[in-house]
């Protein structure tokens, strides 16, 4: 069983009280069946009006539950022949990051993507999904290597950002990152990014720079957490869920700003409740997305991104039809 | 001797008079920040701004920056009239823009152009920390795209200089986004042979640092300048430890690997006329020939 959110406590006891009636019958052999319809109907409904009317906020917390399935568990659903590769060939082999060879429906890729952990025995190995230097630099061999072999490459994005430690300032974050973005922006293959979970600042944008980018429902993208935004702009971290909404960050606020190429649909209470369906749902993203660029011959392919990222950004003149002055 | 030294005598401190206020105009004087002497401000500025008796880079703003560097009436403004929208409807961010193009003079973090140096022609970027801290939004991203662009159609070198707190909250995953843009657009610039100096100055942190500015073919920065990816003091709450003095200074970095050289102000366009002279199809003597004919008409 899923742990539950408080946003979600009206359908946790709900669903408490139909378990119990329905245990009940079981019991003593009293039917309640009419009893539990009418609750299941009730249930359906409060379960549309919740996750029918969520904030940016109550999107936060899903994008951040415990049990989110990760990186790794929608390779396992969508990918055959999965064969992890490590290292960066420099330094070492960071475990925020994971990347390899597999195949998608019988062709070959190259899968890559941020890795939290499940429990804290992993998260500590795997650093909390936030990467050092290396996982980017390991992560670029990999799509180095895709491009050579003509394979597309698929990024699953989710990350708080990158690690804030002194380490990785010494081994070089910002030029990590930004080799990322320039080197990513030259891959004459297909690149599909898919934020999972929370897409945090220069740590998620480094596995960002792709031909198509989507989100999950309850996905966040954002320049810097809620958190970190709340610290600076009003000298409060307390204030993060209203940095949430001031700042849009989730998946339909940044569709509607014509941030992201598409919306992937979530299971209805959070991708953790049901993995197998939440995976369905990105394979019919992937598979249309993979067509779609397949079709992009290979000499446009570096152009067509150069433009969807040089389009990016909103300006007014001074004194030209826009001014704002 | 030694009984001055251990001497307990009170001092006054004296509190300038009305009067007195009023004698030395405002600005006349500047403060180092680093080793507190106090010098005349025109004095400083014919010193590049550097303090003459520790060496402390003072910070520039993007016009004087550029007379430290460009051949006197040699610069040319690209895009001065692109100004900042408010695409998130962010809490007084209209306001606070206007107030820093009133306060600067400036219409946005960044000024873009071309100039020569010695000669050479090139165009840059020259940004500027007064104006909501050097922060990156919509119009520090197009206006480096834009320039890139010019570059690459004139076939000339493109110059940064960094100045910059990172991204600008105010503009949120667009703010986030002009780092993968730049970066796209220094890829194009890169695929057609043209050369970039990045030159970072104090302060070069967040996004700008993880993007552009760490992406010259040359990387270049000012002695102590600031330079990383996370804040300092966001590191030291994270790993619990105290952080060495010249962490993310410029001497840190290059000590590091991250970083082609150090470069002192006074020394900086030198450097950059040597780099230049280096990368230039035109030789030494066909420089300093068209730069005759100009001489002649001042």
């Amino acid at each position: 069983m899923a742990e539950d959110l408080p946003f979600e406590k009206p359908i946790t006891e709900l669903r408490g009280k139909i378990s119990e009636l329905k245990a009940f019958t079981a019991e003593k052999g009293i039917d309640l069946s009419g009893e539990i319809e009418k609750l299941e109907a009730r249930m359906e409904q409060l379960e549309e009006d919740i996750y029918g009317n969520m904030s940016p906020w109550n999107r936060v917390q899903i994008a951040r539950h415990n049990n989110r399935p990760t990186t790794l568990d929608y390779i396992e659903r969508l990918f055959t022949d999965f064969l992890e590769l490590h290292g960066d060939r420099l330094y070492g082999d960071d475990e925020a990051i994971v990347g390899g060879i597999a195949k998608y429906k019988g062709r070959p890729v190259t899968v890559i993507g941020h890795q939290r952990g499940k429990g804290t025995k992993e998260n500590l190995r795997r650093n909390f999904g936030m990467p050092h230097p290396e996982g980017y630099r390991k992560a670029m061999r990999l799509m180095k290597q895709a491009e050579k072999f003509k394979r597309p490459i698929i990024n699953f994005i989710d990350t708080k950002g990158a690690y804030p430690g002194m380490a990785a300032e010494e081994r070089g974050q910002s030029e990590a990152i930004a080799r990322n973005l320039i080197e990513m922006a030259d891959l004459n293959v297909p690149v599909i990014c898919v934020v999972i979970g929370e897409g945090g600042s220069g740590g998620a944008l480094a596995l960002g720079v792709g031909d198509r980018i989507y989100m999950l429902e309850n996905s966040t993208y954002s320049v810097i957490s809620p958190e970190g935004a709340a610290a600076l702009l009003w000298k409060d971290a307390g204030q993060a869920q209203r940095a949430a909404e001031t700042m849009k960050i989730t998946a339909p606020d940044l569709k509607e700003l014509d941030l992201i190429d598409g919306i992937i649909t979530e299971v209805r209470g959070g991708a953790h409740r049901d993995v197998e369906k939440q995976a369905a749902y990105i394979d019919e993203t992937l598979t249309s997305a993979l067509e779609e660029l397949a079709e992009v011959k290979e000499e446009e392919i570096v152009q067509k991104r150069y433009e969807k990222f040089n389009n990016i950004g909103q300006y007014d003149y001074v004194n030209g039809t826009n001014s704002v002055n | 001797m030694l009984r001055d030294l251990f001497s307990k005598k009170k001092k006054y401190a004296t509190i300038p008079s009305e009067e007195a206020k009023q004698e030395v105009p405002e600005g006349l004087m500047t403060k180092c920040p680093q080793c507190k002497s106090i010098m005349y401000t025109k004095e400083l500025k014919k010193n590049l701004s550097v303090c003459d008796s520790c060496g402390f880079h003072h910070r520039l703003t993007a016009y004087d920056r550029m007379d430290t560097i460009f051949d006197p009436e040699t610069f040319e403004e690209f895009d001065h009239d692109i100004i900042a929208k408010d695409p998130l409807n962010f809490p007084s961010y209209q306001e606070k823009s206007k107030a820093d193009r009133e306060k600067t003079g400036l219409n946005e973090a960044i000024v873009t152009g071309k100039g020569k140096i010695d000669g050479y022609p090139a165009v840059v970027g020259v940004m500027d920390a007064r104006f909501r801290m050097g922060s990156m939004g919509s119009v520090v991203g197009e206006k480096i795209n834009r320039a890139i662009e010019r570059a690459i159609e004139e076939d000339k070198p493109f110059i940064l200089f960094a100045a910059s707190g990172g991204a600008r909250m105010q503009e949120g995953v667009f703010s986030l986004m002009q780092m993968a843009k730049t970066s796209t657009a220094l890829n194009r610039l890169s695929n057609a042979g043209n050369l970039f100096i990045s030159v970072m100055t104090h302060p070069t942190t967040g996004g700008v640092s993880a993007s552009f500015a760490s992406l010259g073919d040359i990387n270049l920065a000012e002695p102590k300048a600031l330079i990383g990816f996370a804040g300092r003091r966001i590191i030291e709450q994270t790993i619990r430890q105290e952080l060495p003095e010249d962490f993310q200074t410029a001497e840190f970095l290059l000590k590091h690997g991250q970083l082609d050289r150090v470069v002192e102000r006074k020394e900086l366009k030198e450097t950059l006329k040597t780099i230049l002279s280096i990368h230039s199809p035109l030789s030494e003597e066909a420089v300093k020939e068209q730069l005759e004919p100009n001489e002649q008409e001042v």
